[in-house]
């Protein structure tokens, strides 16, 4: 508070008139999203949910005036590397928020952290940043990648599922996926199936999975793939006789496309819409009043980014010069989160609770996901441990 | 099981052999008969599905949603080629392969400004929503059944319209050597937008059809037009016979393929090796296929003679 005291003096003894524009300088926030391309909607989410935090804090983070500048990484890491050194080099941002790809997340995170600027992640959480590379200047509001798969594995084993039938993507993603749900899963898979990304018609598998018969099926298809899974699973009249796990599958993003074909299809979350805390209710309720869909849990981890942001500038009077003390104030922030329960771990990702939740139709006819139950409490990922404190 | 097994996927691969088919059949002509390389050919079939989608919205009926798109896929197709395509029969085909890649990303972002870039969803008509009992506990969805039927409607029609018609007769002389037609005083330009409209409609008409089983999305044209492209270098370019041959060996091989090569690897190969040579193959079947038939006859199995 002392600097701003004095920058204001200063600024008024040079010119009045300039005065208030100096006494504080704006706090800039990049925004690296992804806005363009089949996965824009997800960038989409992210982005009207930060502006809604915005909103919800009259324009201001820890009291400075926000400027925040979107750009779209295109979902191509080179192209997320150029427009991350604008944002540092050209507006000389102090704090990166995104992305929602894994790959743009690991082609940035170097130059981003290497400019001492914080980065904080609404969606992605490679392995390797929350384990061997972890950094001081990156933080996630989401989750480490593979736990919302964990999640459906555990479910999967404490049911008794015998025999449970894979199907992924054929890429680095949906390899994870598979491999984080097998982390508590210790059934017999029956069949471990990948299909090219971005294969639309599953209808050869969905006969593969009819005879195989299995107790359940796990899966993994954002976007447009699991709209199509779902419909499809549904037409073939697999969805009542063989329960259908998922994860970044069956969500507010996909569900509008898929509409009744997904109710009743459990999924893995760290939060849900229904979640019972006012702040949430006031939040989705006025993200549903924007933007006219219910809010996926990327525009709540963008949401609680800026509240993160908001609550460690308080705590440092707003100074971001002094990035010891900002980080330790991020590390720590006191605020409330939209999913309850929730502190950073030693690798800068969150410490929280996981859930099964359940695609419902809401009595006003649009659909959303619906906590089941808890599955993990206070739950920290599996790389932590390889996260030394010196890096 | 292993015997419905297959038959299932047979099914299956029929109905995306006939889908392809749709698409290429206006593919091969434009390519054969104008020696016109469009690669935005695709991209009808996406503004088939979008049409679809927006008219299905409109109207509440699936029916009428495809009556009002199959004309306006056609309206759609003569206006690309008014303003566009006309301009570039002339030029080479770098100029045409060009120009039509850049119609293509903008139609893709075209659609994203009108209808968003989350992928839309057609509801299946309520007559077809159902699905049929094939075998013990394997449902197959009347909506798919229905799609072949259509499929193979549309294969006898064009066989009808190309073997046994005037402008039938115009098009495949017109496949065979267009300036002899020109020269005898047809007007080949005429000619040209008839068979490009068509093309066009048909590419949105199986847009139209796949709406309800896939999703409606910007850029769901592009991965299909590969396809179709290997469809009509198999089957011969401009011939639809030769369109329609190769449209379902490539379904099928595709789907049985994916279903059955690490069955099969299996006898030859430890379960786990196997799988994961399958799934390496499987996507490469078709064009392991292509490359044999290309191998043993160089234009395809029914080339146009010239």
């Amino acid at each position: 508070m002392n600097a701003t005291i004095k920058t204001l003096g200063l600024a008024a003894a040079v010119t009045l008139a300039a005065a208030p524009a100096m006494a504080q300088e704006k706090l800039k926030v990049g925004l690296l999203l992804t806005l363009s391309g089949p996965s824009a909607v997800l960038g989409q989410h992210a982005r009207d949910g930060f502006q809604l935090a915005m909103k919800d804090l009259g324009g201001k983070l820890g009291g400075r005036d926000v400027e925040v500048i979107v750009v779209d990484d295109e979902l191509k890491p080179d192209v997320a590397v150029t427009k991350v050194k604008g944002l540092i080099e050209r507006d000389k941002v102090d704090f990166v928020v995104g992305p929602i790809f894994s790959n743009v997340a690991v082609a940035t995170h170097k130059p981003i952290v290497d400019s001492k600027t914080f980065y904080i992640s609404v969606n992605a959480g490679p392995s390797n940043l929350a384990g061997k590379s972890c950094n001081p200047y990156f933080f996630a509001t989401s989750y480490q990648n593979d736990q919302n798969h964990e999640v459906l594995g555990k479910v999967a084993q404490d049911r008794g599922y015998k025999k449970v039938y894979l199907l992924a993507p054929n890429y680095q993603a949906g390899k994870d996926a598979l491999a984080g749900f097998k982390r508590h899963y210790k059934g017999e898979i029956v069949e471990e199936s990948y299909t090219p990304l971005n294969t639309l018609d599953f209808q050869s598998e969905l006969a593969k999975i009819a005879s195989m018969q299995p107790d359940a099926i796990f899966t993994f298809m954002p976007g447009g793939m699991g709209v199509n899974l779902v419909k499809q699973y549904r037409a073939a009249g697999l969805a009542d006789r063989i329960p259908f796990l998922s994860a970044f599958t069956v969500d507010e993003t996909n569900l509008p496309a898929q509409q009744d074909a997904a109710i009743g299809m459990l999924s893995g979350s760290n939060w849900a819409p229904n979640m019972d805390t006012p702040e949430n209710k006031k939040f989705v309720a006025a993200f549903e009043a924007a933007y006219n869909t219910v809010p996926a849990s990327y525009a709540m981890h963008s949401y609680d980014a800026a509240l993160l942001i908001d609550a460690a500038l308080k705590a440092t009077g707003g100074m971001t010069d002094n990035k010891e003390a900002l980080r330790a104030a991020i590390q720590k922030a006191e605020f409330k989160s939209l999913r309850g329960d929730f502190k950073f771990g030693a690798n800068g990702f969150p410490i929280q609770d996981f859930y099964l939740v359940k695609a419902v139709k809401r009595p006003d006819g649009k659909l959303q996901t619906e906590i089941a139950e808890k599955v993990f409490d206070n739950y920290t990922d599996a790389y932590a441990k390889e996260c030394a404190p010196t890096n | 099981m292993t015997a419905t097994l297959f038959f299932v996927q047979a099914l299956n691969g029929l109905q995306f052999g006939l889908i392809l088919f749709l698409i290429a059949a206006g593919l091969t002509l434009v390519f054969g008969v104008m020696d016109f390389i469009n690669l935005a050919h695709g991209v009808q079939y996406m503004v088939g599905a979008y049409l679809v989608a927006a008219f299905s919205a409109w109207t509440g009926s699936f029916g009428w949603a495809l009556l009002l798109a199959l004309p306006s896929a056609l309206v759609f197709g003569l206006l690309l080629e008014v303003l566009i395509f006309r301009h570039l029969y002339d030029r080479d085909h770098l100029d045409q392969v060009l120009a039509t890649f850049g119609v293509i990303l903008f139609l893709n972002q075209g659609v994203k400004f009108v209808w968003g870039a989350a992928p839309l969803s057609v509801s299946v008509p309520e007559l077809l929503s159902g699905s049929v009992e094939i075998a013990n506990g394997l449902l197959y969805p009347v909506y798919r059944l229905a799609i072949i039927a259509a499929g193979l409607l549309i294969a006898a029609l064009l066989y009808v319209l190309v073997n046994h018609t005037r402008v039938g007769m115009l098009v495949r002389a017109g496949a065979s050597n267009a300036s002899m037609v020109s020269a005898l005083g047809v007007n080949i330009q005429r000619l040209f937008m008839v068979v490009f409209g068509f093309g066009a409609m048909l590419a949105g008409f199986a847009g139209a059809m796949v709406a309800p089983i896939l999703s409606v999305e910007p850029g769901m044209g592009d991965n299909i037009l590969i396809l179709a492209f290997v469809v009509i270098v198999i089957g011969g370019i401009g011939s639809i016979r030769g369109a329609f041959l190769a449209a379902l060996l490539i379904g099928l091989v595709d789907t049985v393929g994916r279903s059955f090569a690490p069955n099969l690897l299996r006898l030859v190969l430890d379960p786990a090796a196997a799988s994961q040579t399958g799934r390496a193959i499987a996507p490469m079947l078709i064009y392991i296929f292509m490359a044999a038939v290309l191998f043993f006859r160089p234009s395809g199995l029914f080339p146009v003679k010239r």
